[in-house]
């Protein structure tokens, strides 16, 4: 399968291990990765502020941008047409390691683009996007990753886009468990952190108390994983300020580092050493 | 009413910083009714329910001419008699001038957020008229001298310690009582009350417009008594929350029960439809019902505001929102607080009057899955904030950033560029570019960006 990355602003700045993670996870799973070079930021902070002329100008962009990398369904140029990695070449799908920006192409640019929500068409882009748990469990119909992650207690965090408005109630636990990791129920798995975008900065006394919550709750583990960057840079913010001292990993490396840990367990190297090793090489972008 | 809302940011910041027991209290007692909501839902089809309603609801709105109008018939057919009241000024002389007809002297109330919004009890007061708010939260916050933090449950933000202190030193209750003890030294001021009075004041949950009923739903027994003894009874309802028949009634019971406390339906559910039609008859003499509408046909015309009049004002939206559980209702600065008010106090208030409220909400949706009318709450939220942009009644600096964002992100070289740069520069560099990251540092780490972004790992081939 042919997959065009859209790598979202926030993760091509903050967070590029993890979305070179998602490239490798990708592969890791058979497909073949290209990265249309224009590609900017999908509109959202300006969509939550209300600053609608902003946003479709950037949602336009995108379009533009994504268009020739997506086939109409069931089209045979859409995987037959030559792949250049670069380019906005035919690929069967879009994927972005990040919910809330999945959401956005999918629930809110139709909105945005026909300019009220009861007569919004689907895009053609909407319908082949694809959040990367989504993707992973839906669309490629993976769930079984291995046992790299044998040992590791993680709680998830849910971003609020991905589980109330993609509905992706179970995916990124069903991937991690599925990898070997233990899923550690945490009471307040389901609430908002206090991120959303402009409201960190306008209500920041909120904001903060939220992630306190999150963070006031967690259980013992040893990483809190969730597969929007948005999420992890507040509250792992708040966790570094307080000193809480957990460490927040993005899903997509979480996945990798239990994919990559199995691959060289199955060389015959011990496990722990390995991965523990492959953890000291690669430090997490967000600390 | 005299709103503080303009103070959202600074009042909330200081709840939280000051007093922190609010947020312990309102954040327990929200989980609490949430998870009663969830339960409630599930033993039913809640969403086929919700939809119902949610239809019931939208049309009516669009015919309330008609049902206004099929009510007030009614009503008077069975002997009550309506008034009209255009904004809470009319309202508050309406009352008065009953007050005045039927020589009142003392006040029994149910809880009302009609009333809370129409400022009633201070010109009663004002009047020489003794005022007893019969609800016990309401009660509470009477002795306190405070205003409701929600809808349902007015005094969610206070501990139990704190009731215990207030009616050891106020009602010579014995020191750390527990609930049924405190409920019974204020059953024994209020019973007297409710013996004295000549007139009871509630809201109404329903107006149906087919029979002419007020319906009322409690689990205190307080609105049965404060309809039923007192001579005169009058009921403040906002001309939204009219039902069309009788068989639309028992549904709305349910569903409100269930959504607010995930209860089948009330312990006491009243409905009042005229004066007793007999001397020797139980009931008041006399029943008056004040139609208010102070705002709600500006946002009944308002092209998206419109769907907030299908509220039931059960507070489940309150409860399920991460962001009203941090500081409670009192942040907000007006009455109708949290999610759903956030959205209809730019309605009823004029959203100049109404700022940052739409801004007051991260858009994590637990609200709008919450809502038993299922008000499409993010989406309104984000039509205020488009209005508020049109209107500038947002900071320029804000505004600067995002047109500085679009015309960034719409040039892909410039954008890749400014990337390179922000990395290069690291989190203090980036931060004294971007004005706004310095709130974000007060009670944050600063986000560390990448010292490579994605596209120059991906240049240099992913391994």
């Amino acid at each position: 399968m042919r997959v065009a990355l859209f790598v979202t602003c926030l993760a091509d700045h903050y967070f590029a291990e993890a979305a070179a993670d998602t490239v490798r996870l990708l592969r890791h799973l058979g497909c073949e990765v290209a990265f249309p070079a224009d590609q900017t930021c999908c509109g959202q902070p300006a969509y939550n502020a209300g600053r609608l002329g902003e946003a479709r100008r950037m949602a336009e962009h995108t379009l533009g941008v994504f268009a020739g990398a997506v086939g109409e369904p069931g089209d045979p140029a859409a995987s037959d047409a030559p792949a250049a990695p670069d380019g906005p070449a035919a690929t069967d799908a879009v994927v972005l390691p990040s919910g809330s920006c999945a959401t956005m192409v999918k629930k809110f640019y139709p909105r945005l683009l026909a300019g009220g929500r009861d007569t919004a068409p689907p895009t053609a882009l909407a319908d082949r996007t694809f959040d990367l748990a989504e993707f992973i469990v839906h669309r490629l119909g993976v769930t079984e990753l291995g046992s790299g992650l044998a040992g590791r207690r993680v709680a998830v965090h849910q971003g609020c886009h991905a589980l109330r408005e993609l509905r992706l109630e179970t995916e990124p636990a069903v991937l991690l468990e599925g990898a070997g990791a233990e899923v550690v129920p945490w009471e307040a798995q389901e609430e908002c952190c206090g991120f959303g975008g402009l409201f960190s900065v306008k209500m920041t006394a909120v904001s903060a108390a939220m992630a306190d919550r999150k963070l006031d709750t967690l259980p013992e583990v040893d990483w809190v994983v969730s597969g929007d960057g948005g999420c992890v840079l507040h509250l792992d913010g708040r966790n570094r300020a307080r000193g809480t001292g957990v460490e927040f990993v993005h899903l997509a490396t979480a996945l990798w580092r239990g994919v990559a840990g199995d691959a060289r367990a199955a060389e015959g190297s011990d496990v722990a050493a390995v991965r523990d090793a492959a953890e000291a090489a690669r430090p997490l972008e967000a600390r | 009413m005299h709103t503080r809302i303009r103070d959202y940011p600074s009042r909330s910041s200081e709840i939280i910083r000051d007093d922190p027991g609010v947020r312990d209290a309102v954040t327990g007692a929200t989980i609490a009714f949430d998870q009663k909501r969830l339960q409630g839902y599930a033993e039913v089809d809640a969403d086929a329910w919700r939809r119902w309603a949610e239809g019931v609801k939208s049309h009516t709105l669009t015919h309330l001419d008609r049902y206004l109008a099929e009510a007030e018939t009614q009503l008077e057919a069975n002997g009550a008699e309506v008034h009209w009241a255009a904004d809470a000024a009319e309202a508050r002389e309406i009352v008065m001038s009953l007050a005045a007809r039927h020589s009142v002297k003392s006040v029994v109330k149910g809880k009302s957020m009609v009333a809370e919004e129409i400022d009633l009890n201070p010109a009663l007061e004002a009047a020489g008229i003794e005022v007893y708010e019969t609800d016990l939260g309401e009660y509470i916050l009477q002795l306190l001298e405070e205003e409701p933090s929600h809808i349902l449950g007015p005094a969610i933000h206070k501990s139990l310690q704190q009731v215990q202190e207030l009616f050891a030193d106020r009602l010579g209750s014995e020191p750390g009582g527990d609930p049924d003890t405190l409920a019974r030294a204020a059953r024994r001021v209020l019973r007297d009350a409710f013996i004295q009075a000549d007139m009871g004041i509630t809201g109404g949950n329903f107006l149906v417009a087919e029979t002419g009923t007020v319906a009322l739903i409690e689990n205190e027994g307080n609105i049965r008594l404060t309809t039923s003894l007192p001579r005169v009874h009058v009921a403040v309802v906002g001309i939204e929350k009219l039902l069309p028949r009788m068989a639309d009634l028992s549904g709305f019971l349910q569903l409100t029960a269930r959504a607010a406390t995930g209860q089948p339906i009330g312990c006491f559910v009243s409905l009042v439809q005229g004066p007793a039609s007999h001397p020797d008859d139980d009931g008041p003499e006399a029943v008056h019902v004040v139609l208010v509408d102070n705002g709600r046909t500006d946002v009944l015309a308002h092209e998206h505001a419109w769907e907030a009049l299908r509220c039931l004002r059960c507070g489940a939206c309150l409860n399920a929102c991460p962001v009203y559980r941090q500081t409670g209702g009192h942040a907000y600065g007006y009455v109708y607080s949290g999610p759903i008010g956030s959205v209809l106090d730019p309605g009823l208030l004029g959203l100049h009057e109404a700022m940052p409220l739409p801004f007051a909400s991260s858009l994590c949706g637990a609200c709008e899955d919450a809502c038993p009318v299922r008000i499409p709450i993010p989406e309104m939220l984000l039509e205020w904030r488009r209005e508020a942009q049109e209107e500038g009644l947002t900071p320029w600096k804000e505004r600067a950033a995002l047109k500085g964002l679009a015309s960034v992100a719409t040039r892909p070289g410039l954008y890749r560029l400014a990337g390179r740069i922000g990395s290069r520069l690291g989190a203090t560099g980036v931060a004294r570019g971007l004005p706004m990251l310095g709130e974000w540092a007060a009670d944050r780490a600063l986000p560390q960006p990448s010292r490579r972004t994605f596209r120059e790992l991906w240049r240099k081939g992913i391994e």
